[in-house]
């Protein structure tokens, strides 16, 4: 032993040793491993590469393929391991590239590739193919194989999105471990055996997942194939960028793909803290609506009745015109803008900078659709934090429609037992599965069924074990947020530790928020205000009321009632419809920035390909506009607006009005609104590969209810409150709590909207059969 | 073609109570179906995944891995006529000729009137005996020509069934173990005590 080392040891004697450090060899290197590690993920740290195709380092390992064939020197001399299935073991000697290892992987090689077929020029995975890549860098250059192949029908639809072709799949478990373990919809599966061993659906069970989508990207051969993406591109032909995605707050990291400037796949990028490398299928196969035709491309005014198309100069001055005049005749609180949570921050500043200059004070980024922003101020909460807790408390909607990836986040703390999660909810959610408690409460009455179970002491003694994380958000469209609201105090009043992850779900809600543009007022007095004719001007930045305001009635009169209507949108919805300009803005992709998750954390948004026609980011038409008004803002280009957010303040609990739920009477059903993760959200019905995956609107009862009623399962029946009427179809579900009636939002069809009052606190309603 | 009868949805249940998970009861639960129909329809195969609450998709991947699980109705009576070396060198290349010209039809399908479904087999583990058949998973041995017609006669003629019960049926008496006389199920993560035979010594 060396002097130096000595001494380092005498120094280093109070140095606790780290019980889990382990230290291995591979091909003569030290590399410092955790106990438990695998050789494959300890060597990923080195610049050895071990082959492989089942190996996912977010899924388990099974040692399906046996490509990643190491030698690991024993007692015996060097033994054959799957360096997947292999845990790191303290001096452990591991080879990767010797003569025996080489022989072995190029066996595996020939032998998975004897019945693969050589379709590569025609096949979507050719060039990015993990098969392909490996069979040149570790094959062995020829095959030994003459026997005719194994033939498939080629490719069979597995559900309306992915596409499988048999002959190519290597059997790598990958897909299929995918659908158990990380989505928890095991409806794919090994079937047959031997040489026939196949992955299929159950005959008439397609693969319809939420995540379908991931399957494909994680396949290691060109077997899963996207529908929306096959025969698109090559995948040398791809530019590719990475950015994050804003189909809802969760904030997965993405990589957007392009090729002749037109935008072809989006891809999972892994981010440890936010969504592991998975996507849902929304937001994986949204990107078609940034292609649609439907786009604006081009500033619109209107003209007598119609909207006819003009310049970007002549639309500005008409908006700055209104926006002027409104201000000096009404002042500025003639003047609203609804929206913003579509924006990037850099937009959301921008706008929020012209409103203080301009004195607008009207603004809300949701459309009375979410809970207070001051869900934000209470003791935050990270995914990371929400996943590694005791205990989630889920006072929210169903995270897998409106949340997906944050769904598989909780499902696998639940599923790996390290979280409980006590749920609140008036029907099965996609998590009731995993939840430890799962509480059924009927509209209204969150606050009881909060109290009572803060008061069981099996609950309250889990709740006492360690932190607990408040999953907090909008069930229930068709009550008042103000009962949530009591039940988070509740919570926060018996634990007050209890942090919050806030879930309003719409992409950037907490960017506009922070930027200002949530502040002051809210969308259902600027809406009452608008109807009242109060609104000389109202400005929407990316917003529907039309179609996303739960009482359409109010939304309907606020938008006859303004007086003039500025919308900035990419694509004609029924409010743009009824706008006196149109101001095109550029599409997600199109524009670059930053946004910020529901955690408020601030991700990367990237520009990939030019606006469509001659739309312009958000931020810019604010700019313009302000120029255009005199009131400049002192923007010239995006960096300007780049800004560290001030610390906000800090709250304990909500604001409540304290209201409570009148009682019900006992023939009426108390109403439960809530989404489905594939509605009538433009981006979902301007893609043509999601547009028809909508359940469509419908009623859903207990069917002890349905029993009662005497109605029948699949016809129309009559929904009523004292006031107004709608016929939808029927449909039972054990999971509806009794007494309660289900139905989803925004769905074609039928709209439950006529039916809810934005000051009802709860909407009760009666069916009946059509007679 | 249907769901398991309210009578084997009992049954089914006390089968799922002799296992820690519904889950393992997987397999027994199929064998129930195919009694029930004579093969797995696709709507037990769905019910099986209600009842042991898995997807019909691991229901289906499960049954297809094991040669016995039909998917396709097949006759009351199944003769498998094995063809490996044994029984091929004693003859029983002609002994499958027979059966087809016998009964007009081809090995792997089934006659018109459902009554016998002709398979090849391999190696039913009685070399000595060769060339044997199997009838219902029930041997007979040494079988010549002659032999062969009467036993078709005989399944035709309703002289067997006390022997061989109809395809899918695996025995004549069901085990029954009535719920006070079990040991009950208990999950392996939920067992906290050492077995009574380890009499507190160390497992190993």
């Amino acid at each position: 032993m060396s002097t130096t080392e000595s001494t380092s040891d005498q120094v280093e004697t109070e140095v606790v040793i780290d019980p889990n450090a382990v230290s291995l060899t591979i091909n003569g290197k030290t590399v410092a491993a955790r106990k438990g590690e695998l050789i494959i993920a300890a060597a990923d740290r080195t610049s050895d590469f071990i082959p492989r195709f089942c190996y996912h380092p977010r899924m388990k390992p099974v040692g399906m393929c046996r490509q990643c064939l190491v030698e690991v020197e024993g007692p015996r001399g060097p033994m054959m391991v799957v360096s997947c299935m292999t845990p790191v073991a303290e001096g452990q000697v591991v080879h990767t590239e010797t003569e025996q290892v080489k022989k072995a992987q190029e066996g595996i090689l020939e032998l998975l590739l004897a019945n693969h077929p050589l379709d590569c020029p025609v096949c979507d995975k050719g060039g990015e193919c993990p098969l392909q890549d490996q069979a040149f860098s570790h094959g062995p250059g020829e095959s030994r194989y003459v026997e005719e192949k194994r033939h498939y029908e080629k490719p069979i639809a597995i559900s309306d999105l992915v596409f499988l072709d048999r002959e190519r799949c290597i059997l790598c478990d990958r897909c299929t471990r995918f659908a158990s373990e990380v989505a928890g919809d095991p409806l794919i599966s090994f079937t047959h055996r031997g040489n026939n061993t196949q992955i299929l659906t159950f005959p008439d069970e397609p693969f319809a997942s939420y995540f379908s989508g991931n399957t494909v990207q994680i396949c290691p051969v060109g077997a899963l194939t996207a529908k929306p993406y096959r025969f698109k591109a090559r995948p040398w032909d791809l530019e590719e960028t990475q950015s994050t995605c804003t189909a809802c707050s969760v904030g997965c990291a993405t990589v957007i793909q392009s090729s002749r400037d037109q935008v072809l796949r989006f891809q999972g990028h892994d981010n440890d803290e936010v969504n592991w490398g998975w996507l849902c299928d929304r937001g994986r196969f949204n990107f078609e609506s940034i292609n649609s035709e439907d786009r604006f491309t081009t500033p619109l005014v209107k003209e007598g009745t119609s909207l006819v198309p003009t310049s970007w100069s002549s639309a500005l001055e008409t908006a700055a015109r209104t926006i002027r005049l409104a201000v000096s005749s009404k002042g500025a609180n003639s003047v609203a803008i609804l929206g913003g949570a579509r924006l990037a921050n850099e937009d959301a500043r921008a706008w929020a900078m012209l409103a203080s200059k301009l004195g607008i004070t009207l603004h809300d980024a949701q459309l009375d659709d979410g809970l207070p922003t001051e869900v934000f101020n209470l003791p935050q909460a990270t995914i990371n934090d929400a996943t590694s807790a005791t205990t989630v408390i889920l006072l929210s909607p169903d995270l897998k429609e409106e949340l997906p990836v944050l769904y598989l986040r909780l499902r696998d703390a639940a599923t790996k037992n390290r979280t409980r999660i006590i749920e609140f909810t008036t029907r099965a959610s996609g998590l009731t599965r995993y939840a430890w408690k799962s509480l059924n409460y009927e509209p209204g009455t969150q606050v009881a069924a909060v109290n009572s179970a803060l008061n069981d002491t099996e609950i309250a003694g889990q709740l006492s074990k360690g932190n607990v994380v408040v999953v907090l958000g909008r069930a229930n469209l068709a009550e008042s947020s103000d009962f949530t609201a009591q039940a988070y105090n509740a919570i926060a009043a018996a634990f007050p530790a209890a942090t919050v992850l806030p879930v309003l779900r719409r992409g950037n809600i907490r960017g506009a928020a922070t930027a200002g543009l949530t502040a002051g007022n809210n969308a259902r007095s600027i809406l009452t205000a608008a109807s009242e004719g109060h609104i000389e001007c109202l400005i929407l930045l990316g917003a529907d009321p039309l179609s996303d305001v739960p009482d359409l009635d109010l939304a309907r009169r606020a938008l006859a009632g303004a007086h003039n209507i500025i919308a900035v949108d990419t694509f004609p919805t029924a409010s743009t419809l009824r706008a006196d300009v149109v101001l095109p803005a550029a599409a997600y992709a199109e524009r670059g920035g930053t946004t910020t998750n529901l955690e408020g954390r601030v991700l990367p948004l990237s520009q990939k390909i030019t606006a469509r026609g001659t739309s312009r980011p958000d931020w810019m038409i604010a700019t313009e506009l302000a120029e255009q008004l005199g009131a400049d803002i002192g923007v010239e280009s995006i960096d300007d607006l780049t800004a560290i957010d001030a610390p906000s303040q800090t709250l304990q609990v909500l604001s409540v009005a304290g209201s409570s739920a009148p009682e019900r009477n006992s023939y009426d059903l108390r109403l439960v609104v809530s989404r489905k993760m594939y509605d009538n959200a433009v981006s979902t019905v301007t893609s043509p590969s999601l547009a028809h995956l909508s359940i469509g609107a419908g009623i859903y009862l207990n069917p002890r209810d349905i029993e009662r009623i005497g109605a029948l399962v699949g016809k129309d029946v009559k929904v009523s409150t004292s006031s107004k009427s709608v016929i939808l179809t029927l449909h039972a579900d054990e999971s509806v709590l009794k007494g309660t009636a289900w139905v989803p939002f925004n769905q074609p069809g039928t709209d439950i909207r006529e039916l809810m009052n934005a000051n009802d606190l709860i909407v009760d309603v009666r069916v009946e059969n059509l007679s | 073609m249907s769901r398991l009868t309210d009578a084997n949805v009992a049954i089914a249940y006390e089968i799922i109570g002799r296992y820690p998970r519904p889950k393992s009861a997987l397999i027994p639960i199929l064998h129930l179906a195919q009694e029930q129909d004579g093969y797995v329809a696709q709507d037990s195969m769905k019910h099986i995944a209600e009842l042991v609450g898995v997807t019909p998709a691991e229901v289906f991947g499960t049954a297809s891995f094991y040669e016995m699980f039909k998917f396709e109705p097949v006759g009351k009576y199944l003769l498998n006529i094995c063809g490996t070396l044994s029984c091929a060198l004693m003859g029983s290349e002609e002994l499958m000729h027979h059966a087809e010209k016998r009964l007009g039809i081809k090995a792997g399908s089934t006659t018109p009137d459902g009554l016998i479904t002709l398979e090849h087999a391999e190696c039913q583990a009685a070399c000595t005996e060769a060339p044997c058949l199997q009838v219902n998973y029930r041997y007979r041995f040494k079988m010549t020509p002659a032999e062969l017609d009467t036993l078709i006669d005989d399944l035709a003629g309703g002289k067997l069934a006390d022997e061989i019960p109809s395809h899918g049926v695996l025995a004549m008496v069901r085990q029954h173990i009535p719920a006070e006389r079990g040991v009950g199920a208990v999950a392996p993560e939920e067992v906290n005590e050492s077995p009574e035979w380890l009499n507190g010594k160390s497992a190993l």
